[in-house]
């Protein structure tokens, strides 16, 4: 047995000398161009940085080129962003511009700063999760190939965050992201009485349902559960505790989409994200019914928000139904809460617009 | 075996970098990661996934850090027919030495699939498919060059933290040395699960929160600071002479109108009282206006994805704390919380889930924090109140 507890290794050790010589001294920063920052320290020495697109999901050869290029420009260093980019810190602005052309021969765009889309947060999708409704590096591919300008460019009202999640247990940023697309199932579960016995835990299952559909079988004879199919909203919980439970449909299961949540504090408090559109289609290999709404209401977004108004800050100014009409989304029964406190997301006033 | 995959082969057209193209130049070298590509266009063929529920494998001395994760169709798919994931974790802030990641690539070669993903949502490298019997002898390898596993099942995950001070002019805090001496203090906590699920913690250095800190985690630092933002008047000048609109795009943007703007002096001057330091002045003027110098964090708590009473945000426990090393009194306050959910939490019931059971006002009791004002929107609107 070998070494363990031993913790990652000392964030110290990995710094740049240039960035260990200026830790906590920085003054300000500016973005000279897409896709560049330059930082200014108190001491007077200054770093261009290059944020540079990945795909995550990427082979070891992909992160050997990477370290090639670090070796050439960057003191042999590099790092990631919390969006799964990476960024190659320089000391000149020469060495930048070295680093953008050696990853642009490897077909790698520099952006993703300012007021930009910047990559996409995402998840494992049908590459390696069994409770996946929907894949996500390939929509992550398909929305990131139509909006891909807007990666290389400053040119929206205020940066727009987007997140795919394959099922509604929303690994990654779902819930608070300008725009995010998650996997969705539209058929209750169908329990194998056999399997149940040997592979889960009754009461566990019972206690994993939000809506309280799952009940014990009514004939003290057999060993299962039964599902209120009136109460089950397919979110498969049930499922991730037990393997006898499964759902997954490829006609039922697609995805929805959400909008208008963020993270920051800036201006207004940060907020969740809200659906929009309660179900699309999964229809790989590029997802298009998905993209065009997108590409859409990144479009309505750009020409009709203000200055520095994040996407749900846009739409609080100008109300959902304006939302809706602009968009030229349809609104449905689904698009209405019916779950806990559902009742505070109801329009208790006369305020409206036409 | 997978020699044509006209589905996926699409993926390969467009601008942004593919990761299909990444699946075949691994599958090149590795049948594993041949037989991945191969479900993946079964998947894209079917609109289903093709992996078996759940798996569970491990390493020696630990019960979390490995996804295990098995094929449905191991006739069709032998090479990826066990095909599990290593959660490895990160150097606090993603900094990398070309050493280090050079190294991780040579094992990953030699154990796995050659497929990674840099990074997970949580930080951690994740480490993309090997079989049963490579798992030990990968992970040996893996301590032995100094990498140890990070986070998985109902433990403490990998801890990440923003960029902070080693780049950024707005950190309050410390996140990269907050983020390594927790993870360090902790390392029995993220590798042996014991609690009633998991939990999180995220560090962000200002309230631009650049890692989501109160969205994605059950615990939430977040710098923030206590006296008045630097203003640089000479520089405030400069950006309105350059047509910058200084009343319309930062004072008249202000969340609590603490900003005003004498347009003949072109002087900023803040009410400092008023300020909730929400970040757009400073964001937006990133030349002439910086944070206090009075700096530490707010502590919040509870977020969390919908499963199974729905979303959370993280809300504030304590409004603002020095946040300096060792960080005993966090540590603390940790152990405090844990201890507490782990008496009363239900089988996956994550912390905010038993704190809105419990009521906060329990929880408050049981930490022995005294409630304040900042830590609600609005006071209650029903009489429902126990004494």
């Amino acid at each position: 047995m070998g070494r363990t507890d031993i913790g990652p290794p000392d964030y110290r050790e990995m710094l740049p000398d240039v960035i260990k010589k200026n830790y906590g001294k920085w003054k300000y920063h500016e973005t000279p161009r897409p896709g560049v920052l330059r930082h200014v320290s108190e001491t007077g020495d200054e770093i261009y940085t290059v944020r540079v697109g990945s795909p995550r999901l990427v082979s070891i050869d992909f992160v050997r080129d990477l370290c090639d290029i670090a070796d050439k420009y960057c003191d042999g260093h590099l790092r990631f962003t919390s969006r799964f980019n990476v960024e190659f810190i320089t000391d000149s602005k020469a060495k930048a511009d070295g680093v953008i052309a050696e990853v642009n021969k490897l077909g790698l765009p520099v952006g993703g700063t300012g007021n930009s889309i910047s990559n996409i947060v995402h998840t494992q999708g049908w590459i390696h999760c069994h409770s996946a409704a929907t894949d996500a590096s390939g929509l992550v591919k398909s929305v990131m190939d139509e909006l891909y300008d807007y990666f290389t460019n400053m040119k929206l009202p205020a940066y727009v965050r987007i997140a795919v999640a394959c099922c509604i247990n929303m690994c990654g940023a779902i819930h608070c992201s300008d725009l995010a697309i998650v996997g969705v199932h539209r058929r209750p579960p169908k329990v194998d009485n056999e399997k149940i016995i040997a592979q889960c835990e009754i009461p566990t299952t019972i206690q994993s349902c939000p809506t309280g559909a799952i009940r014990r079988h009514p004939d003290p004879n057999v060993k299962s559960v039964i599902v209120r199919e009136d109460l089950c909203m397919y979110c498969a919980n049930c499922f991730t505790v037990c393997p006898a439970m499964p759902l997954a449909d490829p006609v039922g299961d697609g995805v929805a989409i959400y909008v208008g949540g963020k993270v920051s504090n800036a201006r207004k408090p940060p907020m969740f994200s809200r659906m929009v559109v309660p179900f699309l289609p999964n229809n790989p290999p590029r997802w298009p019914e998905v993209v065009d709404v997108i590409k859409k209401i990144v479009e309505v977004y750009a020409d009709n928000a203000r200055k520095y108004e994040r996407m749900g800050e846009w739409i609080e100014r100008i109300g959902w139904e304006k939302f809706f009409k602009l968009t030229e989304i349809p609104f449905t029964e689904q698009h209405i809460d019916d779950f806990t406190h559902a009742i505070e997301t109801y329009r208790t006033t006369t305020q409206f617009k036409w | 075996m997978a020699d044509e995959t006209p589905l996926l082969d699409e993926l390969e057209k467009g601008p942004w970098p593919s990761y299909v193209k990444e699946i075949k130049r691994a599958a090149k070298k590795n049948k594993a990661s041949k037989d991945l590509l191969g479900i993946q266009e079964l998947s894209y063929k079917d609109r289903i996934t093709h992996w078996k529920h759940g798996g569970i494998v491990g390493v020696t001395g630990y019960g979390s850090g490995v996804i295990g994760r098995y094929c449905d169709s191991p006739e069709k798919f032998p090479d990826a027919a066990a095909f599990h994931t290593f959660r490895v974790n990160h150097p606090a802030g993603w900094f990398y030495s070309t050493k280090a990641l050079r190294k991780i690539c040579d094992i990953w070669e030699k154990y796995g699939s050659g497929m990674t993903n840099f990074h997970g949502s949580t930080g951690d490298i994740i480490l993309l498919g090997a079989p049963t019997e490579n798992l030990q002898p990968c992970f040996d390898t893996l301590t032995e060059n100094g990498f140890d596993l990070g986070g998985s099942g109902s433990a403490l995950r990998t801890i990440s933290g923003c960029v902070g001070k080693a780049r950024c002019e707005w950190a309050n805090i410390d996140t990269l040395d907050i983020v390594r001496d927790f993870t360090s203090e902790f390392q029995d906590e993220i590798h042996r699960p014991r609690w009633p699920y998991k939990f999180k913690i995220k560090a962000s250095g200002c309230p631009n929160d650049c890692v989501a800190a109160i969205a994605r985690a059950d615990f939430t630092i977040i710098g923030t600071w206590k006296d008045t933002l630097r203003i640089d008047q000479a520089a405030v000048k400069n950006y309105a002479e350059n047509g910058f609109d200084v009343k319309g795009l930062v004072v008249d943007k202000c969340p609590t109108d603490a900003l005003e703007w004498d347009e003949k002096t072109k002087t900023l001057t803040l009410r400092a009282e008023d300020c909730v330091r929400c970040m757009h002045c400073i964001n937006k003027m990133t030349k002439a206006i910086r944070p206090g110098v009075d700096t530490g964090a707010t502590i919040l708590i509870g977020s969390k994805a919908p499963i199974i009473k729905g979303a959370y945000l993280s809300w504030v426990l304590i409004p603002f704390i020095k946040i300096e090393p060792p960080y005993n009194e966090i540590k603390e306050l940790l152990r405090k919380i844990w201890d507490w959910w782990d008496e009363n939490g239900r089988t996956r019931e994550r912390l905010a889930e038993l704190i809105e059971r419990k009521g906060f006002k329990t929880f408050l009791r049981e930490m022995g924090i005294p409630p304040v004002p900042q830590m609600i929107y609005k006071p209650r609107a029903n009489p429902y109140v126990f004494f």
